[in-house]
């Protein structure tokens, strides 16, 4: 078990390594320079060079990288172009609120999908079943931005819950978290029904397995078998499907932040793509992809832990 | 097995439905979709406006039915893009695996830790938004998830005994690849185009919605959505049949994906 895992988390930092290495050459392939867009066109040779040198534009590629590398895990992501303060001091403020909107839509996605999944699974093939399957496919076919047009149509507009303008954290914890429920909502709907969907299977799929027979010959009451056999099982691939999930949670929560006028991260990376501040862009792009590969190392893991079968191989 | 006829049955009518509804607009819309109207503004849904006007007084049915064309043609050419690099690399790396395998697969994992609305993003940032560039993106986001489906089941494949006796009648692995193997590989591979596919509606409108997809002047369901938000309360048609037709493509496709892997017992 520590060997595998051990080669896993080499697997891991060769896989952010190479993330990083993309993150890094697709913004340094970018057709012209960054200089002609922060200096403007009638710059003079001398302070073309003076910039370049001071980005450290000026040294090879790969001298580049290291830099920059070594940079960014000290938390130094570089000067945003457009708003003239360091990309981490910009980001830290926008963080918090993504961050929120992510956990609240996680916990939101367990808290909907594991007891769906099972009554689906539980009263499989009857009515109930039946319901829930025909409003699971509805709510995977709803994107998340334009659920969350219809949430604040319904919960702000015609139900007055919350008003339809941002509440940041400063306005009081309660107030922040009430309104970033909403939110997380959109975001949590149909990532839920993907997970209904799958518990579902996954426990259908250990019904049928020969210890659920000995269990029931050996007396056990369905729901003994249920609770005391089947779900420690069917919750492997739930787990480690929640786990991946947090990635699409991250980029859903991009959009869906557009859509209530949430400060965050995806915000800011709107804003950043209109101005081409690619030194933001890029922090984004790279800490979102290691919180990635971070959650596809976590969700391998966890299913090792879970199934020690794996590593019989 | 009833019930999973169900789903194709219903899909496949929803989805030429929406088909229909998408090869009208190429050809006809009622009005033209960018006229603007001060006397419409704002104009309930009625028999002149089945889908209302909005805060310009153009038609929503005329914007609605050419913004469906703008969305399916993108999605179309980016599963086009995705699907035959993607069949091209799977196949080559399943069948002959090896060092080359290893190391294309390791590119496609840390493509695939980009999550591809994120990359696309990236993309536009980088070359300038616009059509081609929206497709150029997707497309090549979506290479490494094909690849990787169609790999997987090359190397199901790889060692069957129709693919060996194959080999000892001296069938050339091309032959052996695409006309021997491929085939057999279809079920998995509609059912992940189905999911591509609506990854692809998926991104092209969430791109527009937040501005950074087709240019504003070309009709297109996700960019109506984002103006329609400031005028939910004073005008929700405007956003409610947008949003319609949106989730109907997606519905219709999935449905009918649902109904193949359930038809052939498969597993996406």
């Amino acid at each position: 078990m520590a060997k595998s895992i051990l080669k896993r988390v080499l697997l891991l930092i060769g896989t952010l390594l190479l993330v990083t290495l993309l993150a890094f050459i697709a913004f340094s392939v970018i057709p012209g320079d960054p200089t002609e867009a922060v200096l403007g066109l009638e710059a003079t040779d001398a302070q073309i060079a003076a910039f370049r040198e001071r980005m450290g534009l000026d040294l090879p590629l790969w001298q580049r990288y290291l830099k920059w590398l070594g940079e960014f895990v000290t938390g130094d992501f570089g000067d945003s172009f457009n708003f003239d303060m360091p990309v981490a001091q910009l980001l830290l403020p926008k963080v918090g609120a993504t961050l929120t909107l992510a956990a609240l839509a996680f916990a939101l996605i367990v808290v909907i999908s594991i007891p769906l999944g099972l009554l689906c699974a539980r009263f499989a093939g009857s009515w109930p079943d039946k319901v829930l399957t025909v409003l699971d496919q509805l709510a995977m076919s709803v994107p998340g931005f334009v659920l969350g047009i219809g949430l604040m149509y319904l919960f702000a507009l015609v139900l007055h819950w919350f008003r339809p303008e941002y509440v940041p954290p400063s306005a009081g914890l309660l107030p922040h978290l009430w309104y970033m429920l909403f939110p997380a909502l959109a975001v949590a709907i149909p990532k839920s029904a993907m997970t209904v969907r799958l518990l579902r299977g996954s426990v259908l799929g250990e019904l049928g397995q020969d210890y659920v027979r000995t269990a029931y010959s050996k007396g056990r009451s369905r729901s003994s078998v249920l609770w005391g056999h089947v779900l420690r099982n069917a919750m492997i691939p739930v787990v480690t499907f929640l786990a991946m999930t947090i990635a699409e949670i991250l980029t859903g929560s991009i959009v869906v932040e557009q859509v209530f006028g949430v400060a965050g991260v995806g915000r800011i990376l709107i804003t950043s793509i209109g101005n081409r501040d690619y030194p933001v862009v890029q922090a984004i792009v790279a800490l979102v992809a290691i919180v990635v590969v971070c959650c596809n190392f976590l969700s391998d893991v966890l299913y090792r832990v879970m199934d020690p079968r794996i590593d019989g191989r | 097995m009833k019930r999973k006829n169900w789903y194709l049955t219903v899909g496949a009518a929803l989805t030429a439905v929406m088909a229909a509804w998408t090869i009208l607009g190429f050809f006809w819309t009622p009005y033209d979709p960018s006229a603007r109207s001060a006397a419409d503004k704002y104009a309930l849904p009625s028999l002149a406006h089945p889908f209302g006007c909005d805060y310009m007084g153009r038609d929503i049915f005329s914007r609605a039915l050419e913004g469906a064309g703008t969305t399916l043609t993108i999605a179309a050419a980016v599963l086009v893009i995705g699907f035959v690099f993607g069949l091209l690399i799977g196949a080559l790396c399943g069948y002959y695996g090896g060092a080359a395998d290893a190391v294309v697969m390791r590119l496609c994992d840390a493509v695939s830790a980009f999550p591809s609305i994120l990359l696309a993003l990236v993309a536009i940032a980088l070359l300038g938004r616009g059509k081609y560039n929206i497709i150029a993106a997707l497309g090549v986001l979506f290479v490494p998830s094909f690849a990787r489906l169609v790999r997987g089941e090359f190397l199901k494949q790889r060692d069957r005994d129709y693919v060996k006796s194959a080999k000892l009648m001296g069938v050339s692995d091309l032959r052996i690849i695409f006309v021997h193997i491929l085939p057999n590989t279809w079920p998995v591979l509609l059912s992940g185009l189905t999911i591509g596919f609506n990854n692809a509606v998926l991104a092209e409108a969430s791109m527009s919605y937040l501005g950074v997809g087709v240019s504003p002047t070309e009709p297109s369901l996700g960019y109506m959505l984002s103006e329609s938000q400031a005028y939910l309360l004073k005008a929700p048609w405007f956003t409610a049949f947008p949003a319609l037709v949106i989730i109907l493509l997606i519905l219709g496709v999935g449905l009918v994906g649902e109904g193949v892997r359930g038809q052939l017992g498969v597993e996406p």
